[in-house]
């Protein structure tokens, strides 16, 4: 328990030692500490980041998909409303279609009848000429009597 | 080997010295020293009589051998820490140097590159040097005796030189940042004009922070060396029971050191940082 010169062979080590801690052991140690804490605090910001990004993009595509769905309702009631047109734009050309067939198949029919009176006329025309001939038994000068003839005939 | 409990005793707290023996000196066995020669004490009384001229190779030995341990250990987690998830041994010199830091940053209030460092030399250097008193105390003498060493005492901590050694360190530190920070006229000023600030009480002022600042080295050295000294007694007192009952005592006393070892080298280097916190702080 004496005091002596290892007193003094202790402080030696010990500064050695200090002098040693800081300039090789103390800096990188802290130094590699502190720069794990940048990175985590820099991990961390950007997981805070990306999920910010999630939400944003989840969002983005609801909104995405809720107008897609509104054109495609919009888009279905517009080709519904276009085909009930075309329907209703067909039914209205059959209609006048047909009426106009019917309008000229009327003309046509009364066409005919006239053509029909007409030639009935001439033939009861004939006839009658040819029944006053065999009542007179005598020629009829068609031409004198055509006048009387026509006559008659248009009476019919 | 010793034979009575007082000599067990004694020759346990005896460090291995070696010293100048001056010359015509009778040694322990008879013999009369020639001339002054440096030599290893073959007793207490020889290592007394060698007086300051003598180092106690034990004591220098460990406790290099301990740093060693320390600066090994951590050098070479520090070469290659990564900053990339920490495994085994960086996780553990991390939480040291953590500790530390963190300590360090609530106490030193000053701005120093040394002041942390330190701090972690001294809790890690005077943990290591503690913990050797966990090695029962007649292993490594025991071997040492069988080399032919007659005196070998482990803990560097339970020598007063190896205490005193740290604190004159800090001591210095202690001295050269006051000195650095306020000026040799603030550090005079300083211990002249607290804790009274007029001119008459100087010599007084004088004594109080003289005392004071000299009382810092040697409170810091008694405490640690205390602790120690007392608990490798008792250490050895109880290994002079008989075989089967040491661990009954042993046991809970060496259980009771796994507070007493980090916090003794926790206390000294927290003393040294506010210490030196006090030198880096200018009171003007």
């Amino acid at each position: 328990m004496n005091i002596n010169l290892t007193l003094f062979g202790q402080t030696i080590a010990f500064a050695i030692f200090v002098w040693f801690t800081m300039k090789y052991v103390w800096p990188p140690i802290t130094q590699a500490m502190q720069e794990r804490q940048k990175k985590i605090a820099e991990g961390l910001d950007a997981a805070g980041r990306a999920q910010r990004d999630l939400g944003l993009a989840q969002e983005k595509a609801s909104q995405t998909l809720r107008e897609t769905k509104e054109q495609a309702t919009q888009i279905i009631e517009q080709a519904n409303k276009s085909a009930n047109l075309i329907v209703e734009e067909a039914k209205q050309q059959a209609r006048s279609e047909g009426e106009r067939l019917i309008a000229a198949a009327k003309v046509e029919i009364e066409q005919e009848m006239n053509r029909a009176k007409d030639q009935l006329r001439a033939q009861v025309a004939v006839l009658a000429i040819q029944g006053a001939e065999q009542i007179l038994e005598s020629e009829v000068d068609p031409k004198a009597h055509s006048e009387l003839v026509n006559k008659l005939a248009s009476q019919l | 080997m010793a034979t009575s409990s007082a000599e067990y005793i004694q020759h346990h707290l005896q460090n291995l010295t070696f010293g100048k023996l001056p010359g015509g000196y009778v040694r322990a066995d008879g013999s009369v020293v020639e001339e002054t020669t440096w030599t290893l004490a073959r007793s207490g009384a020889e290592a007394t009589d060698m007086g300051f001229m003598a180092v106690h190779v034990d004591t220098l030995g460990w406790s290099i051998f301990m740093g060693l341990i320390f600066l090994g250990l951590f050098r070479y987690v520090a070469g290659r820490a990564t900053v990339d998830t920490p495994t085994g041994a960086q996780n553990m010199v991390e939480m040291v140097v953590e500790f530390i830091q963190n300590i360090v940053r609530d106490t030193f209030h000053g701005k120093s590159p040394l002041v942390a460092p330190l701090a972690l030399t001294i809790f890690v250097w005077v943990f290591l040097m503690n913990s050797l008193k966990w090695i029962p105390v007649d292993y490594i003498p025991g071997l040492a005796h069988a080399l032919g060493l007659d005196y070998f005492k482990i803990v560097p901590t339970a020598d007063p030189n190896g205490t005193f050694g740290l604190s004159l360190g800090v001591f210095i530190l202690i001295i050269f940042y006051s000195i650095k920070i306020k000026g040799v006229g603030g550090f005079v000023h300083e211990l002249s004009f607290t804790p009274f600030k007029h001119w008459s009480l100087i010599p007084f002022n004088l004594f109080l922070e003289i005392l004071g600042l000299l009382t810092k080295p040697l409170s810091l050295a008694l405490r640690l060396f205390g602790n120690m000294y007392a608990g490798e007694v008792v250490f050895i007192l109880i290994a002079l029971l008989p075989f089967y009952l040491q661990w009954g005592l042993n046991v809970p006393w060496a259980i009771f050191h796994i507070l007493v070892i980090p916090l003794q080298a926790f206390i000294f280097m927290v003393l040294s940082v506010v210490y030196l916190s006090a030198a880096h702080e200018d009171s003007h």
